[in-house]
C-alpha cells in the first residue's frame, strides 16, 4: 500500500504546510502608529481569526511569525535583534508599515532604512499605515509562502536570476 | 496677569537680570542673563504675584545657522503665506533671533491659579554652554534637561544625573545642533545604511 516512499513523503510536507499555515502564533514586535492599524486588524470587524493568526504570542520563543510594526530606531535595533534570534525555527519575518520596509519618510540620525538591513523579511506590507486589506492580503500571501515551504522549514531557493548577477 | 503686566512685573523685580523683552503673538517673553536664571525662576514659582507652580516646557534652540538657508520651498509652492501679506501690516513682528549667543534655552511657565504663562530666554555661548539646573524647584524638569544635553549639549549645572535620554551611550555628538551632518548615521549594530 505504501509500496512507494516517495508519495507518502510528499503528502506530509503538504499537511504541515497546511497546519503551519493556519496556526500562526505572531509576535507583535509594535513600537509605532502602525500598531492601531494592527490592533483593527486583529479585533472583530476585520477578525484576522479567520486565518488562525488569532493568538499573539508575547514570548518570542513561543511565536512562528514576527510582525514589526512601526518605526525602528538605531537604539531599538538590538533588541529587535535578539528578540529574531530568540525565535525558534521556523520563524518568518513581517515587515508591517512603511517604515520597517524602507524607513519611510525618515531620513535622519535616530532612524533604521528598513528592518532588512538586518534580518530576512519574507512580507513586506507598506502603507503609512497599511489598510487593514492590505495586512490580510500580506498575511494570505505568507500563508502561500508557508504552504510551499519544505517541512524542516528550510525555504524553497530563489529561481536562478543570471541577468541579475555580475 | 495679562502678557504685558507679567513683563512689566518681571522687568520691574529684575532690572538687571533682564536683557530684553517682547510680547509675540500675545506671548510674553522674557530674555535673561543666565546668572540670574535660578533666582528668578525661584521668584515665579513662589511670589504669591506669580505663582508659576507649572514647568510646561524646556527646551532650546541651534541659532548657529539662522538665515544662512533659504527657507524651504514648502508653503510658497502650495500657495500658503509663510507670514503676513505685505498689504497688512505686521503690527507686532517677531524681534529675531537674541543676540550673538549661538544657544537660546527656553522655558514656559504657567500657573495654574492665575492662568497666565511666561516665557523665559536665557542666551548660552557655544564656548561655555552650562546654564544652572531648575531641578531644584521643579522635578519634572530633570528629563527635559537631559533631553536638552543630548539633542543640543547644552550642560546644566547642579543637575543629578546629566545623561542622554534618548540616543544610546555611544552616540557621538549632538544630532540637533545644525553643524550636525543631516547624513550622518551611528547604527549600533547593522549596516551604515
Amino acid at each position: 500500500m505504501f509500496g512507494d516512499a516517495g508519495f507518502v513523503t510528499s503528502r506530509i510536507e503538504e499537511a504541515i504546510g497546511w497546519a503551519r499555515k493556519y496556526s500562526i502564533f505572531q509576535y507583535p514586535f509594535v513600537t509605532a502608529c502602525c500598531g492601531m492599524e494592527y490592533m483593527a486588524t486583529a479585533c472583530s470587524h476585520y477578525d484576522v481569526d479567520r486565518f488562525g493568526a488569532g493568538l499573539p504570542r508575547f514570548s518570542p520563543r513561543q511565536a512562528d511569525v514576527l510582525f514589526v510594526v512601526g518605526t525602528i530606531s538605531h537604539k531599538m535595533l538590538p533588541v529587535l535583534k535578539r528578540i529574531y534570534d530568540q525565535m525558534a525555527e521556523p520563524k518568518w519575518v513581517v515587515s508591517f508599515g512603511v517604515c520597517t520596509c524602507t524607513g519611510g519618510f525618515y531620513d535622519n540620525y535616530a532612524t533604521v532604512m528598513g528592518i532588512d538591513t538586518i534580518m530576512p523579511v519574507d512580507v513586506y506590507i507598506p502603507g503609512c499605515p497599511p489598510r487593514p486589506e492590505s495586512v490580510l492580503d500580506g498575511l494570505i500571501k505568507l500563508q502561500a509562502k508557508i504552504q510551499a515551504q519544505h517541512a524542516s522549514g528550510r525555504r524553497p531557493q530563489p529561481e536562478p536570476r543570471p541577468e541579475f548577477e555580475r | 496677569m495679562n502678557p504685558r503686566a507679567l513683563i512689566q512685573a518681571v522687568s520691574d523685580r529684575f532690572a538687571e537680570a533682564v536683557i530684553a523683552c517682547h510680547s509675540y503673538r500675545g506671548d510674553a517673553t522674557v530674555l535673561l542673563g543666565r546668572e540670574f536664571l535660578l533666582e528668578v525662576a525661584r521668584t515665579l514659582k513662589v511670589d504669591p504675584v506669580f505663582q508659576m507652580n507649572y514647568l510646561m516646557d524646556l527646551t532650546a534652540v541651534d541659532f548657529s545657522a539662522f538665515e544662512s538657508r533659504p527657507s524651504p520651498a514648502f508653503f510658497n509652492s502650495s500657495g500658503v503665506a509663510v507670514g503676513p501679506r505685505p498689504q497688512i501690516p505686521d503690527r507686532d513682528p517677531w524681534p529675531g533671533p537674541p543676540g550673538p549667543a549661538r544657544f537660546v534655552v527656553v522655558y514656559h511657565f504657567f500657573s495654574l491659579p492665575l492662568r497666565h504663562r511666561l516665557r523665559l530666554e536665557v542666551p548660552v555661548d557655544e564656548a561655555d554652554a552650562e546654564v544652572d539646573s531648575l531641578t531644584s524647584l521643579w522635578a519634572g524638569a530633570d528629563w527635559l534637561e537631559r533631553e536638552v544635553w543630548d539633542m543640543f549639549g547644552i550642560r546644566f549645572r547642579g543637575h543629578p544625573n546629566l545623561k542622554r535620554i534618548l540616543m544610546y551611550e555611544e552616540f557621538v555628538g549632538h544630532p540637533l545642533r545644525k553643524d550636525y551632518p543631516v547624513n550622518k548615521r551611528q547604527p549600533l549594530i547593522g549596516p551604515l545604511n
